[in-house]
């Protein structure tokens, strides 16, 4: 039995959501780790690059390539919307808009007048044909124990590919000139200006890459579920990313990849965990598949606070910048 | 050269100048018009007319709360006035973004001093350069384009860090630093940026003595050696007498009083102001606190 | 690397305070499950006891009639209310449909209105969705009463005074619990995201004891605004508090509250479940008409109880010496400090006072509406919205900017579909963040 947990657990911390989410926080922790910017709304980045995605290849017929383009094009869109009232302002205005503007947008795929363009609460399908053409893996069971099928081991690879190549373009951003200003906005962006940066401008370009991160990650996640409806995206989403950052270390490059897989790996061992221990019936009164839930949300919820009350700076943070408190 | 030692001489862009408040200077690189910035009823800043020397050391004295720092903060575009006009080196600054007055070449430091904690000593300094390439989000992914320039910031801050004697923390994060070391942490980096017109809010304030005499000297190599302007507020009147070429008293957000250091310490709005001043401040705060009872505002 | 003594000692003393944070933190959290556990435990039988998962078969199933005639071709919508499922099916000829689900739970019912013949509509079109409960191996039945459609132009006065009525009874109930959110982060500068899970508890509370203990609701709703005062104290004094004292950054204290709120929001959908619940009493009464407009006596109570709440808050703030510190606080936390106002007191009492708010709020919203576990969260952004468009840290702002939300969002229903009517109210926030971000009642930020 112990080996089953495991191995769903391992199944799960090296899959493509794990991958998936480790790209939001790729993008969080930009926002966050390295600008300081509280961005609470992350899945509605994720929202609009998979609908931009999704939209464009199952409703117009377009092409795989031309959903990608629309989907960073979105989550463009929405930065610039998002930030244009909000950077300006204390960090909290930002917070607040942003998980506002995710729950606008999901209110508004799942309204029935939306239906021909988003499926309204079906959501849409039929989109990952392209993309799962591209797989040069032939059907059968990949890695042993943990019994990847072709697509799944495919959209696997693209996924952890593109948490590579986003970290990488990450780390070398923040090597540059360009990222020495963004990490003394987060420091104090008073003093940024007070030496000639326009602080506006850095906080917005990180926006705006830290969502298009975001909305990659949007696409893989429901590219490897072959379908999505509005209830993917609902707030919790953002603060499983936090969670990942805080987890991994924020302001790390290798932060959201350690965190994803680490957080994964936790909370599905805990809800395997807690689904034998409910479908035992040892406990009795408690309902299987809302305690499953419930129970491994509240562990996401202490998590958050007592890392964040312990460690702020993560499993991988920096102990020289620990000591600094963050002010 | 001078027949005082204790005070220094009056220059030379300010023989003839009369010592009253407001008065026209022959080459100002600042000049403040009809200033006012009020909160919630209470004028913070009211100034009429003011013009600050060019290549000269300027002291802005005043007791608590006369609006020296809601001043700074408006001439750096940190504050917005409700109303009035300025302009730096011949160019109105009015509406002017932060960012913008700094690279026109007006640069300020805190009070309150801003280290940036989690970067090192030498990238706080660094930061300061402006003209970067690879400050560019397009150019940063492309190091061939900005790796030299990088390395003459690099040159220019290492320079800096030696002058300041904070050379052996080079590679510290500057939240390690003392008190003292942040303020020539700020001042240095400040001068990364190459201003015209440097506003220092309290150099010396929380520095310890020993400190002090190295960032007068400090203060005093801008003018003499760098040839640039300077405003400090300084509470310390010693220090203020000590370098200043020029001082302006202001009280409740009026300028009171103007003149070189050698007149402004026996001018009678100036001794009335800072006695008046502790004697009103308690009173005001008396006051405040019954209105604030009665109204619970 | 040298490192030096300064910072070491500074590590020492937040390990102390650390030290006594977590155990805090722990302890209250520990206490707050351990009740939750035994109040449920007490519930005895809740919703799937034992499963036999080889005989379970569960299904939602109607007809659609319109005068004796059955109507095909209508589309039928069946969404399991966590979202995990949907399932679509098309009316027969007989006008009969029926779709086989995965297991026993609450799913929500929609009738594609868009799909009924021409001439047949609702007979109430709010009723185009249901919520049903499956039981195991059981059919529920979804009724959807088909009759003439509605004219809708011509009561176009009449929908707008409703929409009013229902935007003043909801705004009243978002500016009462916005008011400890604004005067919270007045006094501490937290943005406390966990405000709403505040009402959800208060609600949550009340549901307990008035339906597991069967408690009449005019007792559970004192002793659950009691309890929500006492949890909204403890948090200050276990969690809060302790923070504060560690200097812990503003931006540090909202991740916690971020936590804590996704803490709150579970252990009551551990114990509530995921669907709906309803109070024992005053529910079910028939509708009284006024004039235009049609109103139930209790939501009638419910906003004249929430004026003469928000008045009494009002009297409090202005007219009592701990409401007059309240704002001095708000207003000017150092200023208040020195002229001798214990700082942490009054920030506990307006904890204390907020934490009781929102649970009346939570309790009136639970009467008008329904208890579930994301009530309050669904509410917190409108209480965001509400909070910023009076000015935050405002207990007046809070208030007006609550009534004004709730107004646009209902009133919105009038011309727009309601199920995007809380985006008009985010909506407002936005606007007001271009063009006024220090609110209606705020003042523009001091700097320096």
């Amino acid at each position: 039995m112990i080996e089953t947990l495991f191995f769903d657990a391992l199944r799960s911390a090296v899959g493509p959501t794990a991958a998936s989410y480790a790209l939001l926080a790729v993008g969080l922790n930009l926002h966050f780790g390295y600008t300081g910017l509280l961005n609470f709304g992350q899945v509605g980045f994720m929202l609009v690059g998979a609908y931009g995605m999704a939209i464009t290849v199952s409703v117009f017929g377009g092409p795989l390539w031309l959903g990608v383009i629309v989907g960073v094009l979105a989550a463009v869109v929405l930065s610039l919307l998002l930030g244009a009232p909000t950077l300006r302002l204390r960090a909290d205005y930002l917070a607040i808009t942003t998980i506002a503007a995710g729950e606008i947008l999901r209110f508004l795929v799942r309204n029935t007048g939306s239906d021909a363009l988003t499926g309204s609460v079906f959501g849409l399908r039929q989109f990952a044909g392209d993309f799962y053409a591209l797989s040069p893996f032939p059907p059968g069971d990949y890695l042993g124990p943990l019994r990847f099928n072709a697509n799944r081991l495919w959209v696997t690879l693209v996924g952890w590919g593109l948490v590579t190549l986003l970290s990488l373009l990450v780390w070398a951003l923040m090597r540059s000139p360009w990222g020495r200003v963004l990490r003394s906005i987060r420091e104090d962006e008073d003093a940024a200006r007070s030496l000639g940066k326009n602080v506006f401008l850095f906080k917005m370009q990180s926006l705006i890459l830290g969502g298009v991160i975001g909305a990659i990650g949007g696409m893989v996640f429901v590219l490897a579920l072959q379908n999505l409806t509005p209830e993917m995206f609902l707030p919790q989403v953002t603060f499983f990313a936090f969670a990942i950052m805080i987890l991994g270390g924020t302001g790390t490059v290798l932060g959201p990849t350690l965190g994803a897989v680490v957080f994964w790996f936790l909370l599905t061992g805990l809800q395997s965990g807690i689904r034998s221990v409910v479908d035992s019936g040892a406990i009795p009164g408690v309902a299987g598949g809302q305690a499953v839930g419930a129970v491994s949300l509240i562990a996401v919820g202490l998590l958050l606070m007592v890392l964040m009350i312990r460690r702020p700076q993560g499993v991988l943070g920096n102990r020289e910048e620990l000591r600094l408190d963050v002010s | 050269m001078s027949p005082d030692p204790a005070l220094p001489t009056i220059p030379e862009g300010l023989r003839g100048v009369a010592h009253e408040p407001g008065v026209a200077k022959p080459d100002p690189i600042l000049v403040v018009d009809g200033l006012r910035r009020s909160f919630g009823g209470v004028t913070a800043v009211d100034v009429e007319h003011l013009e600050i020397p060019r290549g000269l050391i300027t002291g802005l004295i005043g007791p608590n709360g006369a609006g020296k720092t809601t001043l700074f903060n408006l001439l750096t575009g940190f504050d917005t006035p409700d109303e009035g006009d300025w302009t730096f080196d011949g160019t109105s600054a009015v509406g002017t973004s932060a960012y913008r007055v700094a690279r026109a070449g007006m640069v300020r430091t805190f009070q309150l001093t801003k280290a940036l904690s989690r970067m090192t000593v030498l990238e706080n300094l660094m930061l300061g350069a402006s003209g970067q390439h690879g400050e560019r989000m397009r150019t940063a992914l492309l190091p061939w384009r900005w790796r030299a320039q990088e390395q003459e910031v690099l040159e220019r801050a290492e320079e800096l860090l030696v002058r300041f004697r904070l050379d052996h923390m080079r590679d510290q994060y500057a939240g390690t630093l003392s008190g003292g070391q942040r303020k020539l942490l700020e001042m240095a980096r400040a001068l990364m940026v190459e201003p015209s017109l440097v506003m220092l809010d309290e150099p010396m304030a929380g520095v310890n003595p020993a400190l002090t005499q190295s960032l007068l000297g400090h203060v005093k190599d801008l003018r003499d050696v760098e040839g640039r302007s300077v405003v400090f507020v300084e509470h310390d009147m010693d220090v203020v007498f000590d370098i200043s070429d020029w001082v302006v008293c202001l009280a409740q957000g009026r300028v009171i009083a103007e003149g070189p250091p050698s007149a402004i310490g026996a001018d009678p709005a100036v001794v009335d102001a800072y006695l008046g001043a502790t004697h009103d401040h308690r009173a005001l705060r008396e006051e405040r606190r019954r209105r604030r009872e009665e109204s619970g505002a | 690397m040298v490192s030096s003594s300064v910072p070491s000692c500074s590590v020492r003393s937040t390990r102390t305070a650390i030290s006594t944070v977590v155990p805090t933190l722990a302890a209250a959290l520990l206490a707050s499950v351990a009740v939750a556990l035994a109040l449920a435990l007490s519930l005895g039988a809740s919703p799937a006891s034992a499963q036999d998962a080889a005989t379970t078969e569960e299904s939602i199933g109607g007809r659609l009639a319109f005068e004796g005639e059955a109507v095909a071709g209508v589309t039928i919508v069946v969404a399991s209310t966590d979202g995990s499922a949907t399932f679509e099916t098309v009316t027969d000829a007989d006008g009969a449909w029926l779709v086989v689900l995965p297991g026993p739970g609450t799913y929500r019912v929609e009738l594609q209105v868009a799909t009924l013949p021409e001439g047949i509509g609702l007979r109430d079109p709010e009723r185009s969705s249901l919520e049903l409960r499956v039981f195991e191996n059981s059919t529920s039945a979804a009724i959807f009463a088909l009759g003439e459609p509605q004219e809708v132009e011509s009561d176009l006065l009449r929908r707008i005074l409703q929409g009013t009525l229902n935007g003043l009874k909801f705004g009243l109930i978002i500016g009462m619990t916005s008011i400890g959110l604004s005067l919270i982060f007045g006094t501490t500068g937290l943005v406390n995201f966990a405000h709403g899970d505040l009402v959800t508890v208060g609600a949550f509370l009340a549901f307990l004891l008035n339906v597991t203990l069967g408690l009449h609701l005019l007792i559970a709703a004192p002793l659950a605004v009691i309890g929500g005062a006492v949890i909204a104290g403890a948090l200050d004094r276990g969690i809060w508090r302790p923070l504060r004292a560690r200097q812990t950054g503003l931006i540090a204290m909202l991740v916690v509250s971020i936590g804590l709120a996704f803490v709150l929001r579970h252990v009551v959908l551990l114990f509530l479940g995921g669907s709906r619940q309803s109070y024992m009493d005053f529910t079910l009464q028939s509708a009284l008409d006024i004039g235009l407009v049609r109103v139930q006596p209790v939501e009638l109570w419910v906003m004249g109880l929430s004026v003469a709440m928000l008045v009494a808050v009002g009297l409090m703030l202005t007219r009592t010496r701990l409401g007059k510190s309240m704002r001095a606080v708000a207003d000017n936390r150092d200023l208040a400090a020195s002229s001798g106002i214990d700082v942490q007191r009054v920030i506990l009492s307006v904890w204390v006072l907020g934490g009781a708010l929102t649970a009346v709020g939570g309790v009136f919203l639970g009467m008008i509406e329904s208890v579930d576990y994301l009530m309050g969260f669904r509410l917190l952004l409108l209480m965001f919205a509400g909070v910023i468009l009076g000015g935050l840290g405002s207990a007046y702002g809070a208030m007006l900017g609550g009534l004004v939300v709730g107004l646009v969002s209902e009133v919105s229903t009038v011309w727009f579909s309601s199920q995007i009517k809380y985006v008009w109210a985010l909506g407002v926030l936005i606007l007001i963040l271009l063009f006024r971000p220090q609110g209606l009642l705020g003042r523009r930020e001091r700097f320096g």
